[in-house]
Order: C-alpha cells, then sequence, then structure tokens
C-alpha cells in the first residue's frame, strides 16, 4: 500500500473534482513519483493556474501556489529563477496551460527552465461547464460549439518540442505505471519537462458526446483502446491517427539549464571582481 | 502547513492475499474500481458507496483499485507470502 | 563636505533603479517599452552582480508573474514598464493585493491611449494606478517629481511593499524617466531599509505557521516566505490559513483588512510637499512633472505679489485628503494643472466646493510650463 497522506492535506478531503474525473488519478500518480524522487517537502512547490486540474495543490502537503488563469508558468519560472534549489511543479489543465497560458508555456520550453509541467489534457474547459479547448477533439459536441467543435486542435507533444522543452512525454490516466514512470523521469530529468496526459471529463464533456461515451468508465476505456505506444504510431492510417492518443517519451534531450547558466554567470562576474 | 490529519471511517475486509480498505466517506460512487477489478471482487452498496463485503474472497491483491481510485478511498496491504508457500 | 559626498548626474530612470538596488532588491523581471527600458537594462547589469537575478519575460504578464512569485521565496523584487504594459499588468497586481505579496511596479508613464506617444510625457495613467485592477484593492502609488525622488521614492516604494505586504506603484513619466539632474546618491545605512517580518517559524506549533494570514488587529498578516511553511497561497478569496472560503465573514473580514491595513496606518504612507500655502489665496493641487511647473509659477506669481501656493501629493494614493482639505478650505481658488483631462481634479473636487476648482489640462504630448499656469492664475486674479 502506498501511503498518500504523508503527502496530502487530508482535512482537505474529499476534493471538489467529479466521480470518476481523471484528475484524482493523475494526482496519485504525480504523489507516488514525487515519493520515488525523495525530495524534502519543504523544497517542493506545487504551482497551477486555474481551472479544475489547478485546485491540485490545495490537497497537497508541500509549498503551493494557486496563481491566476494561464499564469502558472509565469510565478514558476520567478521561483525557480529566485531559488533553483526549490523544486517546482506545475499542474495545469490543457486550456490553463495551452490556450490563455500559451505563450508563458512556450517561453519556459525555450528557456529550458528546470521546471516539471504536468498537462491535465481532458480536451475541455470543465470548471466552466465544459467549452471547447484547444485539444477538444473535431466535431465534437461541447457547450460553445453545440454543432460540434470546428477548430482543429494541436498537440502538445509537438509545440513542447518545437518550442524546446528537453524531456516530453505522453501518457493516459488509465495506464497508470506507465504515468507513474512519466512523471518520475519527467521530475527528475534537468531542463523543461513536459508531460502531456491524456484525461478525461465525463460531466462536462463525456455526456455531451454519448456517441462515443455512455459513461465515464466508457472514457476510460477509450484510453485504453486508443492509446498506441509511440514505436508503432507510423502504422497508423490517418483515420486511426485521428483517434489515438500516442503515449511514449517523445524527447529527452540535455540542453544547458537556464538557472544553472544564471548561476554560473553570477560566479564568473564574483571572481571577475575580485 | 503543519497537516492536521482528519480521521475518516475506515471499513476492513480481509482475505488470504491482503487486507482491504475502504473509506466509505470518500467515495463518490464512480465505479471505476468495480469496473476494474480483474476478478469483480468489489460492488457498489445501497448508499452507492463501495464495498468488499460480497465477494472479498475473488480478491487478488493486484491492487488496481488502489491505483485507479481517484479519490484515495480504497487501499490495500498485502500479506506476506507465508515462508512455506512455494510461489507458483 | 565633511567626507566626499556621492553626486552623480544622471537620468531618472537610472535613479530608480539605483534606488531599487539601495533598497536591496534582488531581483527583477520586466519587458522592454519606452520610456522604462533604461530600468531594465540597468538592472540587468546589476543584479547579477550582486547575486541577484534579472529576467526578461516574454510579456508584461510574466513579467509581474515572475516577481510575485520571487517575492514569495523571499525576494524583493521589482518589474518597469510604462502605459500598455501596465494595462497588462493589472490582474496579477490584484493578486498580488489579496494574496498580500510585496512587489513594486514602476510605471513611467506616456501619451496614452494604446500606443499613444511613446516618448511622450502624460499623467493618464494615475487612475488606472488607483482603480487598474477589478475589485475593492488596496493601493499605494508613489509620484516622484525629480532624479533625486525618482531614487528616494524608490527606496520607499520597497519599504512600503515590504511593510504593508502589498503592491506599490511609483508613477513616473517620460520626463521624470528620461531627464537628467545631478542628485546625492545617500550613504549606505543612511537611508532607513524595512524588511518584511518574519512570523517566528522557529517554533511550528505557533499559530502563524498554520495561519499565515491572521493579522493582528489592522497589522498586515506576516505570511511566512515558501519552504519551512509548506503554506498555501491563492488568489482565490480565502481565511486566516490561505486556503478558499465562501464564508461571508471571513471574506468580508478579508475584503477590508486588506485595505483598512494601509488606511489605518497613514501616517506611515502619506507623503506630501507644501510650498507657500499658509497664506495661499490660489492652490494649486499638482504632481509630478506638472509640479514641476508648478513650482515655477508658484515662486514668480509670488514675486509678482500673488498669494498662490503649492500643495504636492508624493503619496498620490492614498491620496492625502486630510491635508489637502486644511489648505484649500481658506483658498479661493484650487488649480490643477495636469497632462491628462482632470484624474487629479476629480479628486480635489471631492473635497472643496466645485467652483473652486480650476483644471489646465494639456493632452497633446507637450510637457506642461510654468506660462500656462500663470496666465490662468492671473485672470483669476
Amino acid at each position: 500500500m502506498f501511503n498518500y497522506s504523508e503527502y496530502l492535506r487530508e482535512e482537505k478531503l474529499p476534493h471538489i473534482w467529479c466521480p470518476g474525473c481523471g484528475h484524482g488519478i493523475v494526482t496519485k500518480s504525480l504523489i507516488r513519483a514525487v515519493d520515488k524522487a525523495g525530495w524534502d517537502k519543504d523544497k517542493i512547490v506545487l504551482v497551477s493556474g486555474i481551472g479544475c486540474a489547478s485546485r491540485l495543490p490545495g490537497y497537497i502537503d508541500v509549498n503551493t501556489l494557486h496563481t491566476a488563469h494561464g499564469r502558472a508558468l509565469a510565478f514558476a519560472t520567478g521561483i525557480k529563477l529566485a531559488r533553483p534549489d526549490m523544486h517546482v511543479i506545475v499542474v495545469s489543465g490543457d486550456g490553463d496551460g495551452l490556450a490563455i497560458g500559451g505563450n508563458h508555456f512556450i517561453h519556459a520550453c525555450r528557456r529550458n527552465i528546470d521546471i516539471t509541467t504536468i498537462i491535465f489534457n481532458n480536451g475541455i474547459y470543465g470548471m466552466t461547464g465544459g467549452q471547447y479547448s484547444p485539444t477538444t477533439a473535431y466535431g465534437d459536441k461541447t457547450s460553445t460549439s453545440p454543432f460540434g467543435n470546428m477548430e482543429p486542435n494541436f498537440d502538445v507533444v509537438d509545440i513542447s518540442i518545437g518550442a524546446g522543452a528537453t524531456f516530453v512525454a505522453r501518457g493516459t490516466s488509465y495506464h497508470v505505471p506507465q504515468l507513474d514512470n512519466y512523471i518520475y523521469k519527467a521530475l527528475t530529468h534537468k531542463g523543461f519537462s513536459v508531460v502531456d496526459v491524456a484525461e478525461a471529463c465525463f460531466t462536462t464533456h463525456g455526456r455531451k458526446n454519448k456517441n462515443k461515451y455512455k459513461t465515464n468508465i466508457d472514457m476510460l476505456k477509450w484510453q485504453k483502446d486508443h492509446a498506441v505506444p509511440r514505436s508503432k504510431a507510423d502504422a497508423l492510417t490517418d483515420e486511426e491517427r485521428e483517434n489515438a492518443i500516442i503515449t511514449g517519451i517523445f524527447k529527452d534531450s540535455v540542453r544547458p539549464e537556464f538557472t544553472e547558466r544564471y548561476d554560473e554567470l553570477i560566479k564568473q562576474l564574483k571572481t571577475k571582481g575580485e | 502547513m503543519a497537516d492536521t490529519k482528519r480521521e475518516f471511517k475506515v471499513n476492513r475486509y480481509e482475505n488470504d492475499k491482503c487486507e482491504l480498505f475502504i473509506r466509505p466517506e470518500l467515495c463518490k460512487g464512480c465505479e471505476v474500481c468495480v469496473a476494474f477489478c480483474p476478478t469483480q471482487a468489489l460492488t457498489l452498496d445501497t448508499k452507492n458507496k463501495i464495498c468488499a463485503a460480497e465477494y472479498m474472497e475473488k480478491c487478488i491483491a493486484c491492487s488496481m483499485c488502489e491505483v485507479r481510485c481517484p479519490d484515495f478511498a480504497i487501499y490495500i496491504v498485502k500479506k506476506e507470502k507465508s515462508p512455506g508457500e512455494t510461489k507458483k | 563636505m565633511s567626507k566626499q559626498e556621492k553626486f552623480e548626474f544622471i537620468q531618472g530612470n537610472l535613479a530608480c533603479a539605483k534606488g531599487a538596488a539601495y533598497a536591496g532588491c534582488d531581483f527583477f523581471g520586466g519587458y522592454p517599452i519606452t520610456p522604462s527600458t533604461e530600468i531594465a537594462e540597468f538592472m540587468s547589469g546589476y543584479l547579477p552582480k550582486k547575486g541577484g537575478k534579472f529576467i526578461q519575460m516574454e510579456d508584461e504578464i510574466s513579467s509581474i508573474g515572475s516577481i510575485i512569485g520571487a517575492s514569495l521565496v523571499g525576494k524583493k523584487a521589482m518589474t518597469a514598464t510604462s502605459g500598455p504594459g501596465f494595462s497588462l499588468m493589472q490582474e496579477l497586481l490584484g493578486y498580488a493585493c489579496i494574496a498580500e505579496v510585496p512587489i513594486v511596479i514602476v510605471d513611467i508613464m506616456r501619451g496614452g491611449p494604446s500606443t499613444g506617444l511613446p516618448t511622450a510625457p502624460a499623467q493618464s495613467d494615475l487612475q488606472q494606478a488607483k482603480w487598474g485592477t477589478h475589485g475593492d484593492h488596496p493601493v499605494i502609488a508613489l509620484i516622484p517629481n525629480s532624479v533625486e525622488e525618482m531614487f528616494t521614492e524608490t527606496v520607499r516604494a520597497f519599504n512600503l511593499a515590504e511593510y504593508f505586504r502589498t503592491p506599490v506603484i511609483v508613477l513616473g513619466d517620460e520626463i521624470i524617466g528620461h531627464m537628467r539632474e545631478k542628485i546625492r546618491i545617500p550613504e549606505p545605512g543612511e537611508l532607513q531599509i524595512v524588511n518584511r517580518t518574519r512570523p517566528s517559524t522557529a517554533a511550528p506549533e505557533t499559530d502563524l505557521v498554520t495561519t499565515p494570514y491572521h493579522a493582528l488587529g489592522n497589522d498586515p498578516a506576516t505570511l511566512p516566505k515558501f519552504g519551512k511553511s509548506r503554506i498555501h497561497v491563492t488568489g482565490l478569496n480565502h481565511d486566516i490559513t490561505g486556503f478558499p472560503t465562501s464564508d461571508s465573514e471571513m471574506v468580508g473580514d478579508l475584503n477590508t483588512r486588506i485595505i483598512a491595513k494601509i488606511y489605518e496606518q497613514r501616517d506611515i504612507v502619506d507623503n506630501f510637499q507644501l510650498l507657500e500655502v499658509e497664506d495661499a489665496e490660489i492652490l494649486v493641487l499638482a504632481v509630478g512633472s506638472a509640479s514641476r511647473a508648478a513650482e515655477e509659477a508658484v515662486l514668480e506669481l509670488r514675486e509678482q505679489g500673488v498669494k498662490a501656493g503649492l500643495f504636492r501629493p508624493i503619496t498620490l494614493w492614498p491620496f492625502p485628503k486630510a491635508e489637502f482639505r486644511k489648505y484649500a478650505k481658506h483658498a479661493k481658488w484650487i488649480v490643477v494643472p495636469e497632462m491628462n483631462l482632470g484624474q487629479l481634479k476629480v479628486v480635489a473636487e471631492r473635497f472643496v466646493k466645485l467652483e473652486k476648482v480650476v483644471p489646465i489640462n494639456l493632452v497633446n504630448g507637450e510637457p506642461l510650463n510654468p506660462e500656462l499656469i500663470i496666465s490662468t492664475i492671473k485672470r483669476l486674479v
């Protein structure tokens, strides 16, 4: 049995997430990964924006910061640069992290600052009742796409790699042991790391798409049936690829880390000054 | 912040492989554990809370329920294999 | 001069940055924008030499976001911008207000609205500094009118932010920011430097560790920095433990306390200049670079036998209303020269009969000049 209470503010439970919401599953995965990393709780800062997933820090017994919509990475960058010795983790939804927060996301990737960002990617704005987001499937019904989502979505993994993140992985809330491993690798990676977690929201999204999902269980099964490991992704037909969740580690490289280079500059200036 | 632990009621079940603990106050009846338990050892009780009273003997201590539960409502403690028992 | 006093002939923006350094600023997060960029440029070279941190973020929103983060781990953090950037910073300015995070925001005002006149002076962000962000919130805004005050008021801004645990705004403008004047650099230790009070986290059982937002009376809350305390900070309305609440009593307490903590201790925050006000029949109310022209006009008018005086708030918000009313009461006219369409005038009108207030509004990008004030007053006399 894993002792979650070591990391939980138990008096805050039960949490606010709906029955069967994936956020709780991913939270436990994050807790197990943090535990495996063996970090001192006083040195961990868990930062979030606004949205369902962003309520996560309130339940975790580390330094927690619930910022404004889309701005978690801006605050987190300030914290990490000011205190490189602290472990900074950002949890954010697909809307919070990639829509309103998109600009900060790509620049955090570019800087390669040592922060781990976990995107709770359920392809919907859940907190506000189920509007489509930048990762909502084309054609899905949502409260702001009553005739089916007409906007193409984009791929968090591609964006992260394109913007310069040095560790990028995608898992799902169904494949939990794999997810534990990806989050652990991201946490222990030095540089900007992204874990895109394919997840599901039945309350505001699943129920509006009865053709695809009857229950929250179906949404988890959907992840199980549509997950395709990277290695097999090339064999997918375009039609299959449309609904596929391609999992795996897509990037694991080394580049100078932002705060480390800054500390080196400080050292150089100090010695030059003497 | 100092963690002021709050005690939740715990229902305990047991078989030769493990002890199984359920905290009904945290269970929201989402049935994820029921759906993904490989041996259908779990059911929802009349109050829509998870319960293992009926089929605990089916439980094989695989901890899928603990791992998949979104609400920290169910967890197991595996029993140590008694030394004499050979690993299948 | 007993010992060799240090004088410099420097630009206002540079004086502001040196003032921040003097106050102990060790984190700057900003974004280039005329006419404030020189502040960021100085900081980018100065901070790493002192072991501090500088970062140019991707926009003004992340600039203020980064300094709030840095402040929460114990840094004295600032940003500098101008109108367009200041507009982008408003939401998180409100966040720093409710979460009670000390930061300093320098707004070097320029012609507005929108892109406006990037290299021309204006004073048209005065009300934005007070009401720019949504909701009732505390605000401290200081408005220097010289290169020396860009130094000393920035030091005071940090002290007030640290003491009150709230954001403090320094309102320069293109003139004050770009002009050069001789200033004396204070000796280390000469100006008081305030650091935020820490709850005694040594004894974890003290309630202040579990109730970081527990303020004694109207004193600011002494929430600890991130670390051993493992506190929770949020922009949601929260109770004394820092966790979200919608309990009406606690919500009411927080919303009033974060403002009262400043208004109950006016002696700490107030600052203004009085010039020939005792017997002034015509009281000029002016701030920032407009007050330089007003000062010139008052002295000139006095020489011509006109009883003019100048009341100059240096702490603009909260407005020094008691002192203003004291001198405005017996004045026949209140003349308010400003480089906007009456943002200070409407404040004056709250405290005196409307007919007494005479606005002088210059909004064409040119600096206010003494002659405009003198000729207006001459017509009144």
